[in-house]
């Protein structure tokens, strides 16, 4: 994995490769702004979905169809649904303006972000991170051979998380419901 | 640097990631309703998952740890998202309002 210095031809496999991949960034970061600047809080979900499915194509870059298959199973399929559903549960009135009018908008809240990118940003390239050599391939057996043997407790403990977090959801959303 | 190459650079996933982070940030401090915060909560949890996952791929030694690490932030963040709006329902039971500068019964 040594990278090459020069573009390969637009229209070769690799090419097509860098094509795909400008796509998924520019999708994962158009969503994202979508999704902290929109008006109403409908459209800001769907721009969460198109981060969503943009970083799961990312994930595909990075070697790990699984994890990409889990993202939009698990984001896109549920988070995103719940969000939706709870956005029409607690309906806003349409008088009020929903949008990015905070105590911090404007200026300041943009430049507490850029702040925080930026510095991080030039973090990673100022640094020269160490690369260990590879002692397995990383595949879905593999992942699941690691997760019932070496990542045994959190896995079970993550299990009892989510029902807790599930019968919580539950207790506190039907609390104070008239009728 | 080749810009048809950028899928091979850790910087590149780096910075999407930190990117992200930012962006969520600012949805965090500019949003006014509890579920735009959330939303933006979301975003930086995906920043933290696609930098586990850019570690994994190019520098870590095991690369099943980062996949691993990523499904357990997916978890965290199924409940968190749950937990977080069942709160918000009730929030607007009781208030009949998301808005985050609207809950201010305690203050004095």
């Amino acid at each position: 994995m040594t990278p090459t210095m020069t573009n390969p031809a637009l229209f070769s496999v690799e090419g097509m490769v860098g094509v795909v991949f400008l796509a998924m960034v520019a999708l994962t970061l158009t969503g994202a702004v979508i999704a902290c600047n929109s008006v109403r809080l409908v459209r800001s979900v769907a721009g969460l979905i198109l981060c969503f499915v943009g970083v799961a194509g990312l994930y595909f870059f990075l070697n790990s169809p699984f994890i990409a298959m889990m993202q939009i199973l698990i984001y896109v399929g549920a988070v995103a649904v719940t969000i939706a559903f709870a956005i029409m549960l607690a309906a806003p009135e349409q008088k009020k303006k929903l949008g990015p009018m905070g105590p911090l908008a404007g200026p300041l809240g943009f430049a507490t972000a850029a702040l925080l990118s930026g510095s991080l940003a030039v973090l990673v390239w100022r640094t020269d991170w160490p690369v260990r050599e590879k002692i397995n391939d990383g595949s879905v057996k593999n992942i699941g051979i690691q997760l019932l043997t070496d990542h045994m407790m959190v896995f079970e403990l993550i299990s009892l998380v989510l029902l807790i977090a599930i019968l919580g959801a539950l207790v506190i959303a039907r609390g104070g419901r008239e009728g | 640097m080749a810009i048809l190459n950028l899928y091979n650079e850790l910087s590149t996933f780096l910075i999407l990631g930190a990117l992200l982070f930012g962006i969520g940030i600012y949805g965090i401090v500019t949003r006014r309703t509890l579920i735009g915060m959330l939303i933006a909560a979301e975003l930086i949890l995906a920043g933290a998952s696609l930098n586990f996952m850019a570690f994994n791929r190019f520098t870590a030694a095991d690369p099943v740890t980062g996949q691993v690490f990523t499904l357990f932030i997916m978890a965290v963040a199924a409940a968190e998202a749950a937990i977080g709006l069942s709160i918000v329902i009730a929030v607007y039971r009781h208030y009949k309002s998301i808005d985050a500068e609207d809950t201010v019964q305690l203050k004095g």
